[in-house]
Formats: C-alpha cells, sequence, structure tokens
C-alpha cells in the first residue's frame, strides 16, 4: 500500500524519462530467444543459476544489432546495468558492463524501473528487515546505517513493516531454493540501483524536480487564445528570407572563419592546452604591441570583430584620428556605456552626451539626419536607457558601410597586415613537454587587468576631451 | 548580424495610453500599432466581445498559425544538407582530456570561462562556487553559497565578480578580491529576486547588468547595483532552464529555452516575444546562439540537438541518432560554428558536425551526467562539467607528429 507522492509530477511518464522505455525495448530485443544474446547456466555453490550472460557478449550483440562501436556499445550496455535492467552477478556493488567474462543476468520485468511504483522508504525498511530476519548481521554498514533511520523516522508503523518482512520471509522459503537464490539476487540487484551505496550514485537520479506540472493541461481560457493571437499575427508580418539565403550565409561564416577555429586547424605557435605553452595568449593580449597575422585578417572579416577586438577597436581610433572622424566611435561607445551602465548614472551619461556630441555646436558634433536628431534630442528630455539607440545605429552603420571600408584600404591598416608577425609552430620533444608541464605559467589576475585598463581609459578620456580655452588660455597668460 | 529589432520604435508613447513605455510592436487588425506591455496584458484579458466565443478565439488562432507555417513554408527553398554538399567533410576527430578539476564535493551543476580564456567558475549542488585557474588547476576563491543546487553561474565580462543562484530563488553577485583570505561573502549583493528556483544566469556587455531565467517560467532582466528590476520576460508556460544572449553588433536580443518545449526569443528592451520555435518533443534544457547570431541551438530531453535559423524563421537541422537516447543537457558551438559539442545523460559528450548534421566524435570520461559544456572563448578548449564532482577541459588531439608514446605519458594530466 503505497501512496503515489504528488510531487512526483509524474515524472516515470514523461518524455522526460522516454530513454527507460527505449532501453525496455532493447532489453527486451536481448532476451529473444534465437536473436537475443547468449545465456548458460552457471554454477553457484550448490544451485544453478539459469539465463546467465557474459559482459563480452553483451558488447557484441549491442555493437551488432545497434550499429555501432564496441567502445559506445560498452557505454550504453554501462546504462543498462545503471538502470538495472541487467545486473552483476559478481561484484554486484558496482553497476559497470566490463567488457569481459564477467557474469550478468537480465532483471525481471517486475524490477524494471517503470514497471515497479517509485521505490519507496517503506519497501526498503521491509526489504532490510527481511534481511535480517533472516539472518542477523548480514547487513552492510551503509544498510545498517539506513535501517536504524528508517527506524527512527517510521516508528510509528514499524509494526506493519515487521509484519510484512516476516510474511515474506515465510513465502520466500516456500520457494524452491533455485528460485529463492534467484529472487534474492533480482531484489538485492533492484536496491543497489535505487538505494546506491555510498560513494556511488543512482542512475534514477534526475535532479530537481520541475516546478511546474508537465502533465498538467493549460487552461485554454480565452486571454490564453488571445495572446496567441497577438503574438502569431506579429510572427506572420515579420519579414523572412530565403533559406538558400540564410543557410548560404551559415556556410559562408563556417568558411571564412574555418582558419581561426582551434578545433579545425592548429593555433600557431601552439595550442596552450596541448603543449603547456601559454605562448599564444601571450601574443594575443588584449593590448599587445604587434599583433599576430590571423587576429590582423580577422578584422576585415566583419566591422564587428574589428570592434569587438580591443587590440582592433585601438588600430580603427588610429584610423579615425587620422581622418579627424573620431567622434562617430567616441558616441558609439558613449552610447553603450549608457546602454549598459547602471541605472543610476544614466541621466548624468545622458546629459553628459548630449552636451558632447548632439547640442548644437558641440566640441564632438556627430553628423546625422535631421529626423534622428529630432527623435533624439526629443527622448533626452525624460532620458532613459535606449535614448539614444536610433541615433547609435545611424552612426554603426555609417561607420560598417563606409568607414570600415576606407580602413581597410588605408594605409593604417595596411601597416599593421606588413608589421603583424606570424609565429612559427612549435615542435617540442617529450621531454619539454613533460618540462612545460611541470612549469605552467600562471598569469596577471584579471582584476589588476582590469584596473589598469580603467586608468588607461581614464587618462584618454581626459586627453581627448574638450580644450577648456579659458583654462588655455590662462595657463599661457601664467608662463607669460 | 541579423538583428531587425533594431530598425523597430521601442520607446515612447503608448498608442494606448500615451504613457513614455518600453514598446512592443503588434498588429491591430493588420495594421501595425506600439503598445507598451500593460496595454498589450489589458488587451487580451479584455472581456469576449459581442459574437466572440472561446471557440471563435480558438478557430482564429488555429488559422493564424496555419497562416505562419503557409509563409514560412513559402521561403523553404532549400535543406542545409544540401547547402553543405559543397562544403569538405571533416576528417577523423580526435579529442583528449587535458585538465581534470577535482575539488568539488558533489554534482558539478554549472561552470563559465572568464574572457581571459583560462579562468573558470564551477557551481555545485552542495553549495560551493569556486573560480578556478583552468590552466595550472589552481583554485583561486571558492564561495559558499547558503542555499543548495547552485544551478546558475557566470563570470562578469570584466574578471572581477562572479554571479550565481540556484533553490535560494535570487541571483547574486560576488565581487572576487585579490587578497585571497577576504570572506568574499561580506561583499556579496543580492540582485535578482524570482518566486522560483534560479536555472540559469547571464552579464550582458558590462557588469552591472544581469540577464536571469526562473522556475517561475519568467526570465528578467536587473540593474545590479539597484538591484532593481528594468525588464521582464513572460511568455513561458512552464519553468524556463536557460538563456542565452545574441552575440550581435546591436545586441539587443536573447533566446530562452523552456520545459513547455519552446524556444523564445526576446526583445531586451520592450520585453516581447519576437519569435518562438516549439518542435521538441520535450524539455529544452540549455540553448546557445551560433557565432554570428543569426541561429542557435538547443539541447533536450527528448535525446536530439536542434538548429534554428533565425532568419529564414524555422528549425533546419536535428542532429540525432538511434543510439542516442539519453538527454541532452548542454550544447556549445566551437569559435566557427562547424562543431557542435553536447553532452548527454548517458555520461559522454558527442560532437556533431552542424553543417552535415553527421556525429564526427564521441568523448568518454565522465562517471556521470553531464551537466554543463562550454567552449572557451578563444576556441582552443571546452570545458565539461559533469555529476561525477569534476571538470574537465578537453582539446583536439594534434594528429601530425605526435608519436603513440606521447598519448601514453600523458593520458591523465
Amino acid at each position: 500500500m503505497t501512496i503515489r507522492s504528488d510531487r512526483d509530477h509524474g515524472q516515470r511518464y514523461r518524455p522526460r524519462m522516454s530513454c527507460l522505455k527505449k532501453l525496455e525495448a532493447t532489453v527486451v530485443q536481448m532476451q529473444d530467444p534465437s536473436t537475443g544474446v547468449k545465456g548458460t547456466d552457471q554454477k553457484l555453490n550448490v544451485t544453478i543459476i539459469p539465463h546467465v550472460i557474459t559482459g563480452q557478449d553483451i558488447v557484441a550483440w549491442i555493437t551488432k544489432n545497434m550499429n555501432i562501436d564496441s567502445d559506445e556499445a560498452q557505454a550504453f550496455g554501462t546504462m543498462l546495468v545503471a538502470f538495472g535492467y541487467i545486473y552483476p552477478l559478481q561484484d554486484h556493488k558496482k553497476l559497470v558492463l566490463r567488457p569481459d567474462g564477467s557474469l550478468y543476468r537480465f532483471q525481471t520485468p517486475y524490477f524494471w524501473p517503470v514497471q515497479k511504483w517509485k521505490a519507496e522508504d517503506t519497501d526498503y525498511a521491509i526489504y532490510l528487515a527481511k534481511r535480517n530476519i533472516r539472518k542477523k548481521g548480514v547487513l552492510d554498514a551503509y544498510e545498517q546505517e539506513e535501517y536504524n533511520k528508517l527506524h527512527k523516522w517510521m516508528n510509528h508503523k514499524w509494526d506493519f513493516i515487521v509484519m510484512q518482512a516476516k510474511e515474506q520471509y515465510h513465502a520466500g522459503k516456500a520457494r524452491q531454493k533455485a528460485d529463492r537464490v534467484v529472487f534474492d539476487c533480482q531484489e538485492r540487484a533492484y536496491w543497489i540501483v535505487h538505494r546506491p551505496p555510498p560513494q556511488t550514485h543512482s542512475a534514477m537520479d534526475y535532479g530537481l524536480d520541475r516546478h511546474i506540472d508537465p502533465n498538467a493541461e493549460e487552461k485554454k481560457t480565452y486571454d490564453y487564445y488571445r495572446r496567441i493571437i497577438i503574438y502569431t499575427q506579429q510572427a506572420v508580418m515579420r519579414s523572412r528570407v530565403k533559406s538558400s539565403v540564410s543557410l548560404g550565409a551559415l556556410a559562408k561564416y563556417i568558411t571564412t572563419f574555418k582558419n581561426h577555429d582551434p578545433f579545425l586547424v592548429p593555433c600557431l605557435p601552439s595550442n596552450p592546452w596541448q603543449t603547456d605553452d601559454d605562448s599564444y595568449w601571450e601574443l594575443n593580449t588584449p593590448d599587445v604591441e604587434i599583433p599576430t597575422k590571423m587576429r590582423v585578417e580577422r578584422w576585415s572579416f566583419s566591422f564587428y570583430e574589428l570592434l569587438n577586438d580591443p587590440r582592433g577597436r585601438a588600430d580603427f581610433k588610429i584610423f579615425l584620428k587620422k581622418e579627424f572622424s573620431g567622434e562617430n566611435l567616441a558616441f558609439w561607445e558613449a552610447a553603450e556605456e549608457l546602454k549598459w551602465g547602471t541605472a543610476a548614472s544614466m541621466s548624468e551619461k545622458a546629459e553628459h552626451i548630449f552636451k558632447t556630441f548632439l547640442a548644437p555646436g558641440a566640441p564632438r558634433w556627430i553628423n546625422i539626419d535631421g529626423r534622428t536628431m529630432g527623435l533624439t534630442v526629443k527622448g533626452l528630455e525624460h532620458p532613459h536607457r535606449y535614448v539614444l539607440d536610433a541615433a547609435q545605429t545611424h552612426i554603426f552603420m555609417l561607420m560598417k558601410k563606409d568607414t570600415f571600408y576606407r580602413y581597410l584600404k588605408s594605409p593604417v591598416y595596411k601597416e599593421m597586415q606588413k608589421k603583424a608577425i606570424s609565429p612559427a609552430p612549435h615542435n617540442f620533444s617529450e621531454a619539454q613537454l613533460q618540462q612545460n608541464m611541470r612549469n605552467r605559467r600562471p598569469s596577471i589576475d584579471p582584476i589588476i587587468t582590469w584596473q589598469k585598463e580603467q586608468e588607461e581609459k581614464a587618462k584618454a578620456e581626459a586627453a581627448s576631451g574638450p580644450v577648456d580655452i579659458k583654462k588655455l588660455m590662462a595657463s599661457k597668460l601664467d608662463r607669460k | 548580424m541579423c538583428d531587425q529589432t533594431f530598425l523597430a520604435i521601442t520607446f515612447g508613447p503608448c498608442d494606448n495610453c500615451s504613457q513614455n513605455k518600453p514598446l512592443m510592436n503588434i498588429y491591430l487588425k493588420n495594421e501595425p500599432i506600439n503598445y507598451c506591455s500593460l496595454c498589450v496584458e489589458l488587451m487580451a484579458c479584455q472581456g469576449l466581445a459581442k459574437g466572440e466565443t472561446t471557440n471563435t478565439l480558438k478557430a482564429e488562432s488555429e488559422s493564424l498559425k496555419a497562416k505562419l507555417e503557409e509563409e514560412r513554408a513559402k521561403l523553404h527553398d532549400v535543406e542545409l544538407h544540401q547547402v553543405a554538399e559543397k562544403i569538405d567533410a571533416l576528417g577523423q576527430f580526435v579529442m583528449k582530456t587535458r585538465r581534470t578539476l577535482k575539488g568539488h564535493g558533489n554534482k558539478v551543476l554549472c561552470m563559465d570561462w572568464c574572457r581571459d580564456k583560462r579562468r573558470i567558475v564551477s557551481s555545485s549542488q552542495d553549495g560551493k562556487v569556486i573560480v578556478w585557474d583552468a590552466y595550472t588547476t589552481n583554485k583561486e576563491h571558492a564561495v559558499t553559497m547558503p542555499c543548495t543546487w547552485v544551478m546558475a553561474c557566470a563570470y562578469a565580462p570584466s574578471g572581477c565578480a562572479v554571479a550565481c543562484g540556484g533553490l535560494d530563488n535570487k541571483c547574486s553577485v560576488y565581487p572576487l578580491s585579490l587578497d585571497k583570505n577576504e570572506n568574499l561573502a561580506a561583499k556579496k549583493k543580492s540582485v535578482a529576486m524570482h518566486t522560483n528556483y534560479l536555472s540559469s544566469c547571464s552579464f550582458t556587455n558590462s557588469d552591472m547588468q544581469i540577464l536571469t531565467s526562473s522556475g517561475d517560467g519568467t526570465c528578467a532582466l536587473w540593474d545590479v547595483e539597484s538591484g532593481q528590476l528594468l525588464q521582464s520576460f513572460h511568455g513561458h508556460s512552464a519553468d524556463v532552464l536557460s538563456l542565452d544572449l545574441a552575440p550581435s553588433e546591436t545586441g539587443n536580443t536573447f533566446v530562452s529555452g523552456g520545459c513547455d518545449k519552446k524556444a523564445n526569443v526576446w526583445d531586451m528592451r520592450s520585453g516581447q516575444n519576437v519569435q518562438s520555435f516549439e518542435t521538441h518533443e520535450s524539455d529544452i534544457n540549455n540553448v546557445k546562439y551560433y557565432p554570428s547570431g543569426d541561429a542557435f541551438a538547443t539541447g533536450s530531453d527528448d535525446a536530439t540537438c536542434r538548429l534554428y535559423d533565425l532568419r529564414a524563421d524555422r528549425e533546419v537541422a536535428i542532429y540525432s541518432k538511434d543510439s542516442i537516447i539519453f538527454g541532452a543537457s548542454s550544447v556549445d558551438f566551437s569559435l566557427s560554428g562547424r562543431l557542435l559539442f553536447a553532452g548527454y545523460n548517458d555520461y559522454t559528450i558527442n560532437v556533431w558536425d552542424v553543417l552535415k548534421g553527421t556525429r564526427v566524435a564521441i568523448l568518454f570520461g565522465h562517471e556521470n551526467r553531464v551537466s554543463t559544456v562550454r567552449v572557451s572563448p578563444d576556441g582552443t578548449a571546452f570545458c565539461s562539467g559533469s555529476w561525477d564532482n569534476t571538470l574537465r577541459v578537453s582539446a583536439y588531439l594534434r594528429s601530425s607528429g605526435e608519436s603513440e608514446l606521447r598519448n601514453i605519458l600523458y593520458n591523465t594530466v
């Protein structure tokens, strides 16, 4: 008499545990008398255990019938053992499939995870009590501990538990010895799966329950349908592109970046994780003097790549300085800071940006079309996080479609391409690799790097800020 | 880069209540209008008009759904494997575990890389959050959370803080310190507050904002300093298990996946659900954007991983095999997007060729479920965290010139 717990949320029946149904189907196939795994009889003390199979036969059957490698077959077999569909006869506490002559048996469907109801503590208590009755002191240390715990918690129904245990014990005695031995093995295997010994885990452990019951039907009231209608209407009106275009773009991205993917083409000079030599990271720091050729090439792939790489952005700034059009990027950066900044600093930042970039006669006035300027200035009356979105997008597109391409053709970029280094691939001997492994270098804490960056930024801002004429004249007069 | 949302007006006077608020772009009788989220909700909940019944609304929604499928099908002119025909197949792939990080006393649930490409933060079931230098395998910081099952952790872009949360329903930010003896819990900042467990969190482009997803079915954007809720996202009808921010230059969208089998794409500014995909047969455990931001992959309990194209607005690939029957808990792309690493509940990691749809490698080694797989920021390695209490960093095995002897010598690091 077990009450199914509500909190279970029908986890056992959900598609989440659909793997169990598939495992079941495989196990049924494996037990087919003609096409399944061949079993033999094994002698254990004086009894003969029927239908015993070896680990290697199981792996061979899975390899052949599921059309996979023996490694994968072994892993799959281990899952069968871990879930209790097959149990080991020797070393019964370790639920793995050994691809050798180790002996296994199929578990009876009564004890399969989907068949039996949830493994309740009451049942476990009955099982342990039964074993205690059979022979005192036969319980393992961890089982004894569990038994004592259960005795404490379930004290109120202990009489019932002992009664059940005695009944099951007597019923067992009435069976034939061979059947009894087999049943005991099966029951023991079941409890190893559901109440794992210490230092092992149960495959039935699926983690936390989901909060919302997936088996519960969502109430389909009129507002449920209205929401679907609102969403689907805008989804229908969304513009979409042809598959050939978008899939072509995905494939193109892969081809463009192929040489930069360390899993496809080895990175130069070597992958730090493979050789324990971190030169690759040293050569690619955000503020390195001379970047590598691969890095410089990557800047040409898209404007986003150029901006995303701090070294690339710095190079782009040099180019803009030569063109006297640094205000566009400066505005974009300031708008990014506004968008991603803390809520408290927003109005202050917005004001600063307006004074520096948007006000008529501002020192770093950006050139955007009248409509966008109008919208932005109006929005700045009540500044919010996205007030500069329209202007920022306009400036970004301008830089992307025009300035970026001029940068790629400029002497600044061409010179960088020439200067960029191409490190030679490492060729470490085994002894050198051993040594590298012993001498792995720690790196500077990112906190220190961040603090340095902030200092540099503050200095750069002070240097490029609008020149205060009065102060300048005053300092000139002072000197005189 | 694809971000249609940047062209829409997302803040201003609502067409209904005239207040200045973030706006959703919807259609009323085929005319585009801009309503604030409150007005949209009111519109949905207003009483039935004359002649309307639940059944007429149901019929209307069904016909609209059919129309959406029709529109999608019109532009469906080619399959991914056809496009992939022109591309060379990948060779044999052998990966090797290069670092095994031992130190957690219980299941590792989540991990994240630092932008310096070598540090990681990981969280586990017993409430411990550890920051490691994975390259030297040294532990640098450790925090004990006041709750168990810390399912979400994230490294701040600056490298100066970590965020984590779980069964405490909150997301807390811990600023890291150069002083190793300092108790990090003293400076902890509680940022997000949900009504159920926190399943995933991520910093946006700066340390100042955090995006979270929760078992209560919502996602939310928070301001770290003040703990203020900036935007909430409603639309999932069950637990949201994962989210990922789009790597686009305009950075305005993110995707979330949940137990209602849906993957939703959201506009961060207005809170509007702009795209939704429902083709999985079970819970979506993990979502990850393709490096270009034009597509995303999902891993689900139905033992498949799927690729969805955002511009074509449909599912374009299913990564599955008859022999893989256990759910995929975590997915991530390699730097170029050619490889998809997926961790499964049968203790293995499968590596898929994104274009061809075939599996190129399978990794064994973990002794329990693989709960999280993340590729490092520069793509040189990937880290997998598992319920066997360890994290493993694996990289491609150099195939040319590496002798057999070397393999044996450096088998366990």
